[in-house]
């Protein structure tokens, strides 16, 4: 058994997972690649990490922290100040209200809503930048982005359940 | 887990549940209300974004660099591959290269007497700042850098940001060490052009497709397919003449130009300083000397 302190601290650090990975994932969704426009339909690593931890741990992602993650992503992406904030939070506030139909259901489950979330996300994302823009913007990149954000999710899934199990098991 | 049906968690729960349900509408009106201000141009959300960006810099630069090593390498081995056909294309280019020089040497001594004839007063001096591009646009709705040079290597709003090939935006924000650089193509880009052979004035707008379009042409201007589009230098920090691209078709909607710069591959970007000292000396003394690690070229 670890003493108070350090077991405070430990403790502390492993219920700093959620939120920590969150950060990495948006940073290293602006990190160029060499590949021909990828900067232009990379996954929505964020909505991802929103759908997961409000389903399985609000707790440790709470609202102001989701705040935080997409104000960073609309800074760091150059997007408009708040447009992704206002779409994970209402994400956020969507699959929190939602999340016991999915507690402790197979993986399948948890893929087959966010095969209806994200669409829903990426299509407020596209209508509120529209709205902003005053104008219809094209809208083929965002439809490449949804793909590829679904197809990206069962791997995400695959890490936070990882990191879930490797570092939440106790509390 | 708690203990539960203690009398205390009997009133805490419902109380708890409704300040958090406060806590996420104020967060909801937080959201909106930056958009708000970010639309209205308000200075504290610019504030807010460029110290943000300052923060992430270094961590972004760091990120960025064993990638583009990675890609180099990879670069490195195809160049080797393609070296006998690079060496002969080389060849000929040097040939045509050289008819070329001859020309443009012709054409300076012209320029050189025409200009003293006519007592010219010479454009500004131009000095250019290399940064490297440590993020990309993130999103299907921005068209944007960001780069690793900032106001302490004497980056400032408006300057032009080009590749080798021609340009490619204008910097639109600035911190101290990262600026952001709105690409030609985004919805927001607005750039006065000319027509190189006609001296038509337009401005070129970008609607996030890849082929930004001509707009305020004169009508009746009937444009070729590759005639060749350049900066006119209107209005400000743009140095007239750099090139853009050229026309790529002329469709219903007006003319579509294909800018040159290849935009997949944009890893260093060069920010031309064309200098404002004229108009704007007194009220705002040029910083001196840049202290900033980035080459300055004059």
């Amino acid at each position: 058994m670890m003493s108070g302190l350090a077991f405070q601290l430990d403790r502390a650090a492993r219920r700093l997972f959620p939120f920590a990975f969150s950060v990495l994932l948006v940073v290293l969704s602006v990190v160029p690649l060499p590949v021909p426009g990828y900067g232009l339909v990379v996954p929505s690593f964020a909505l991802m990490a929103v759908y997961y931890w409000a389903i399985h741990r609000p707790d440790l992602l709470p609202a102001p922290a989701v705040f935080a993650l997409g104000l960073l992503e609309d800074i760091l992406s150059g997007a408009p100040t708040g447009l992704n904030t206002l779409v994970l939070l209402l994400v956020y506030g969507a699959m929190r209200n939602q999340r016991r139909p999915f507690l402790g259901k197979p993986f399948a489950v948890m893929w087959f809503g966010f095969l209806v979330v994200a669409p829903a996300a990426i299509f407020a994302h596209w209508l509120f930048a529209s709205a902003l823009a005053g104008r219809i913007i094209p809208a083929h990149t965002a439809f490449v982005q949804l793909l590829l954000t679904l197809a990206f999710y069962p791997w995400l899934t695959w890490l936070f359940a990882a990191g879930q199990r490797a570092f939440l098991r106790q509390s | 887990m708690k203990p539960r049906g203690s009398p205390i968690m009997r009133y805490a729960a419902p109380l708890k549940a409704a300040a958090q349900r406060f806590a996420f509408l104020m967060l909801i009106a937080g959201a909106v209300g930056l958009i708000i201000l970010g639309k209205a141009d308000a200075i504290l959300v610019e504030r807010l974004r460029v110290a943000v960006s300052d923060a992430f810099a270094p961590i972004l630069a760091a990120l960025a660099r064993p990638i583009a090593t990675v890609d180099n390498a990879i670069d490195e081995v195809r160049a080797l591959v393609a070296l006998r056909a690079e060496n002969e294309r080389l060849r000929q280019d040097n040939a045509e290269l050289r008819n070329w020089e001859q020309v443009a040497r012709e054409l300076g001594a012209q320029n050189r007497a025409l200009s003293a004839a006519l007592k010219f007063v010479p454009r500004g001096e131009e000095r250019s700042i290399t940064g490297r591009v440590i993020a990309d646009s993130g999103g299907a709705f921005v068209r944007s850098l960001l780069i690793d040079a900032g106001a302490r290597d004497g980056v400032a709003k408006g300057q032009a940001v080009v590749v080798g090939q021609g340009l490619i935006g204008r910097i639109a924000e600035v911190g101290e060490v990262s600026a952001r650089a709105l690409l030609i193509t985004d919805l927001n880009s607005r750039i006065p052009v000319v027509v190189e052979t006609t001296r038509d004035h337009a401005i070129l707008a970008g609607d996030n497709t890849d082929l930004p379009r001509l707009l305020y042409l004169p009508p009746n201007l009937a444009l070729q397919p590759g005639t060749r589009i350049v900066t006119s230098g209107d209005g400000g920090a743009f140095p007239p003449g750099l090139p853009i691209g050229t026309i790529a078709s002329v469709g219903e909607g007006g003319p579509r130009v294909q800018p040159f710069a290849n935009w997949s591959r944009v890893e260093y970007v060069r920010i031309i300083d064309y200098g404002l000292k004229g108009i704007l000396g007194p009220l705002e003394p040029a910083p001196a000397q840049p202290r900033g690690k980035h080459a300055v070229h004059q």
